[in-house]
């Protein structure tokens, strides 16, 4: 078997693709449930169907699907222009201390302009956080992907300190906790179980939609992705582009950590995201690096994470399948992927005449 | 009579819907110096890349000596003794020329016993090469020297060289025949890929013709003209360019001062000390070897990269060097890129994408303020295709699925569509069939005549002596003083793009 390059790009496989990569992943899935003694059918409706099955958990699944089609997005229009930021987790994180620094030192403020100071602080954490990888590669070429994921450790490890010292809840039984907020400084609940981080995502996702199609921005995003020459042809700056990915997509991801912390943490503690960050460049590449994209491939992934719990107390999995499942899916995204560009040539049959 | 060393029978390769080569056949004499003749996209490469066994043909069959055979990859190719030459060369520039030439070789060796060797074959051949010299340093004539030498050390059988003197001087091509010549006394098949009809009817015996993937003539070159070989690579007769008398020569338009820009990298050029200025009405050509600074200046020229000082480009009477190329456009300035994928066009987007990358500064109606409309950009791409005649399968296809000279025509005829006071074109046909060529030959031609002033870098004197007003010759970042096309001969520009008018000799001169 061997790959051959296409002609043009094929427009059929790129919207097949994910679609693909899902049934893999589903057969995957199956076939780790029946190794582990599982009824695969079972597995597969514990899994993916049953978390559908009530209002509930359907409200959990947006919630969750909030942080992730943000981060998603974001990434999304980065990788479209070749800017590789592995490290949302990181301005996750960056964002949330930024966010969570209002109500930890300002614990009496109370008003709307908390919630919005907050949300603020958080996008600018993540930005900022962003920022020191743009600048690294713009000024030393330092290959954003190392920079990016190895600053998540950084402030990951600045949080960890920060909840533990001077952070901490004084009245909190020495848990590495800091207060717990209240009032204005959560975000307001549309209805039981659906609060406004919800409606944010999915209109930044919608902006940054009509901003990659519609707009000049977009449009020097998608050529300096594409073919950085042309796009110094067009008179587009390759450094500029590179700082404006990583505000964008940090800017974001620190926008999501000061919902995260703000609605259902609730307060800074070591552990604010299990691994948003990481799984929003899966929602990425699973939605075709299109912000649109990213909001139905977020609530994929959102229902990962609802799955791996739903089987872990139903059906004694451990969770870590959560993890397995993205990877694999990932993976499959990824192969596939290579079909839009490449088709599959059959081997020739001809023999080998050496002469 | 004798059985030919080389024969290709009914060979049929298809990409796709596209028949590149429809029963090809073709058969080499040992000894004979073969052209292979055909416009762009005839499918010559594709032919010749089954040969070196870089393709697998959909159908047919090749025989070496008489033997049925299958090349498989290019190391089996080498190993019957068939040698190739590229169009673009494959050496690593940060290597020795006998580090490179080891590197091709299928058996171990020791670079010093090797360079023992090369000299020797080197100057056996007249083919001077320094095995020890570093080929980002060298010329592009002494790469495509070692490009051969490494074939040679290999003893060939069969030797194909793509378009080989695209890149050489007239002196340079000169000594390349003579080597040629000698291989071919030797027993050596050469198979001579070229669009210079000129050179194939001194230097080839036979010819074989393809146009549209079909072979359509097998003659002796000797005997045909120039003329008639075009009609038949081209299947029609290729008008000449019409050039209206030059009207009165306006105001300067383009002048540019004392221009030097630093090298951007080891194996950049740096541009030294350039001064030319251009009339209203006027096409200024750059003639020179490739490799010498056209690049360099063309991205000086646009703005890709800006200038140190304002004063050394001045349009219109404003002194713009250190204004960016959007800035440059919009005083009316025009650039057509040497590379059309990925410079001039991206290859993924389609048509009408690839009309906002140059117009959204410049044209209100495609963007204006924050947003692009597409429905404008489209109008302005059917407008193009319409007045250019760009063939193509789809409505709006990607950049890259067009051929080379309807890329070609629709790149330059975006530019010209804004109708630009001052136009910057580096390389207008390469790799253009002979029809595409003409036909954007006469529309820089008409363009010039309604008073814009043009820049065409080029390395095809063939063509600078059909369009251009007067001549200068840029080697090694400097550029001779620009002299009237009608003072000049295909000889002393030959000699200027050897450097004959360098002020300074302070490089070493590897020249043979």
């Amino acid at each position: 078997m061997r790959l051959e390059k296409r002609a043009e790009r094929s427009a059929a496989m790129a919207l097949a693709s994910p679609f693909i990569a899902l049934g893999l992943t589903v057969v995957t899935a199956a076939i780790i449930f029946a190794l582990r003694g599982i009824d695969p059918l079972n597995g597969l409706y514990v899994y993916f169907i049953k978390p559908l099955t009530a209002l509930w958990s359907v409200e959990q699944l947006l919630v969750k699907a909030t942080p992730l089609v943000l981060i998603g997005a974001g990434l999304a229009v980065a990788y479209r222009a070749n800017v590789w930021n592995i490290g949302a987790e990181g301005q996750l994180t960056a964002g949330a201390i930024m966010a969570g620094m209002i109500p930890v030192m300002l614990p009496n403020w109370q008003s709307p302009l908390t919630l919005l100071l907050m949300l603020l602080f958080g996008a600018i954490g993540g930005m900022a956080w962003g920022s020191i990888s743009a600048f690294l590669k713009n000024r030393f070429n330092a290959n954003e992907i190392l920079t990016s994921l190895m600053l998540v450790y950084v402030v990951q490890l600045l949080l960890d300190w920060l909840v533990r010292g001077p952070w901490r809840d004084p009245k909190g039984f020495n848990f590495p906790k800091s207060i717990t907020f209240t009032d204005w400084q959560m975000l307001p609940y549309i209805t039981s179980g659906i609060h406004l981080g919800v409606v944010i995502a999915l209109v930044m996702a919608l902006v940054l939609g009509f901003v990659m199609t519609r707009t000049l921005k977009g449009f020097e995003i998608t050529v300096s992705g594409l073919s950085p020459r042309a796009a110094r042809f067009s008179g587009f700056s390759q450094q500029r582009t590179v700082m404006f990915c990583f505000l964008l997509s940090g800017g974001l991801a620190g926008l999501a950590g000061a919902i995260e912390i703000s609605s259902v943490v609730g307060q800074l503690q070591p552990q604010i995201s299990p691994g948003y960050g990481f799984a929003a460049i899966i929602v990425a590449f699973l939605g075709r690096l299109s912000p649109v994209g990213a909001i139905l491939a977020g609530l994929l992934l959102a229902l990962s994470y609802i799955g791996g719990e739903a089987v872990q107390t139903a059906l004694q999995v451990p969770e870590k399948i959560t993890r397995v499942i993205q990877g694999v899916l990932l993976f499959y995204v990824l192969a596939c992927d290579s079909l839009i560009n490449y088709r599959i040539a059959g081997l020739s049959a001809a023999t080998h005449v050496r002469a | 009579m004798t059985v030919p060393l080389l024969e290709v029978q009914d060979i049929v390769k298809v990409f796709g819907t596209l028949k590149a080569n429809d029963n090809v056949s073709l058969a080499i004499m040992p000894g004979e110096i073969h052209a292979f003749l055909g416009e762009n996209g005839a499918g010559k490469s594709t032919l010749v890349k089954m040969i070196y066994g870089a393709l697998q043909p959909t159908s047919g069959n090749m025989r070496w000596h008489g033997k049925p055979i299958k090349i498989q990859n290019p190391a089996e190719a080498r190993a019957l003794g068939i040698g190739m030459v590229f169009q673009h060369f494959s050496l690593f520039d940060a290597l020795t020329a006998a580090e490179n030439i080891a590197l091709a070789l299928p058996e171990a060796y020791d670079i010093s016993g090797l360079s023992k060797r090369i000299t020797s074959v080197s100057k056996d051949y007249g083919l001077l090469v320094d095995p020890h010299a570093a080929v980002g340093d060298l010329s592009v004539g002494e790469r495509q020297r070692i490009e051969i030498l490494r074939c040679l050390l290999q003893k060939p059988k069969l030797l194909i060289m793509d378009e080989p003197t695209s890149v050489l001087t007239p002196q340079e091509a000169g000594q390349l025949f003579i080597v040629l010549r000698r291989l071919a006394a030797e027993g050596c098949a050469v198979l001579y890929i070229s669009h210079r009809l000129e050179e194939v009817m001194s230097l080839c015996s036979a010819a074989t013709i393809l146009r549209h993937g079909k072979v359509v003539a097998r003659l002796d070159p000797r005997r045909e003209t120039a003329a008639s070989l075009a009609r038949l690579m081209v299947g029609a007769e290729v008008a000449p360019v019409k050039s209206v008398a030059v009207a009165a020569h306006s105001a300067e338009r383009l002048v540019l001062q004392n221009l030097s820009l630093a090298a951007d990298g080891a194996f950049a050029v740096a541009l030294r000390d350039i001064s030319l200025s251009v009339a209203g009405g006027e096409i200024v050509a750059i003639a020179g070897v490739a490799g010498n600074g056209q690049g360099e200046l063309f991205d000086a020229l646009s703005g890709e990269r800006r200038l140190t000082r304002d004063q050394m480009l001045r349009v219109d009477g404003q002194a713009i060097g250190k204004m960016g190329i959007n800035g440059r456009r919009k005083l009316g300035m025009a650039f057509v890129a040497e590379e059309r994928l990925g410079h001039g066009a991206v290859p993924e987007l389609n048509l009408s994408s690839n009309m906002v990358l140059t117009r959204h500064a410049s044209d209100a109606a495609i963007a204006r303020g924050m947003l692009v409309h597409m429905d404008q950009a489209e109008i302005a791409k059917e407008r193009i295709v319409k007045n250019h005649d760009v063939r193509k399968g789809k409505i709006d296809p990607e950049a890259r699925s067009l051929s080379g000279g309807n890329l070609q025509k629709f790149v330059m005829g975006r530019e010209l569509d804004r109708n630009p006071g001052i136009l910057i074109i580096n390389q207008p046909t390469w790799g253009v069939d002979a029809g595409a060529a003409a036909a954007i030959r006469q529309a820089i031609v008409d363009l010039s005549r309604l008073g814009s002033a043009v820049i065409v870098i080029s390395q095809d004197l063939d063509e600078i002596f059909e369009i251009a007003d007067r001549i200068a010759v840029i080697s090694r970042g400097q550029l001779s003083e620009a002299l009237p096309a009608s003072e000049l001969t295909r000889e002393s520009i030959g000699l200027l793009m050897a450097g004959a008018h360098e002020e300074t000799s302070r490089e070493k001169n590897h020249a043979a």
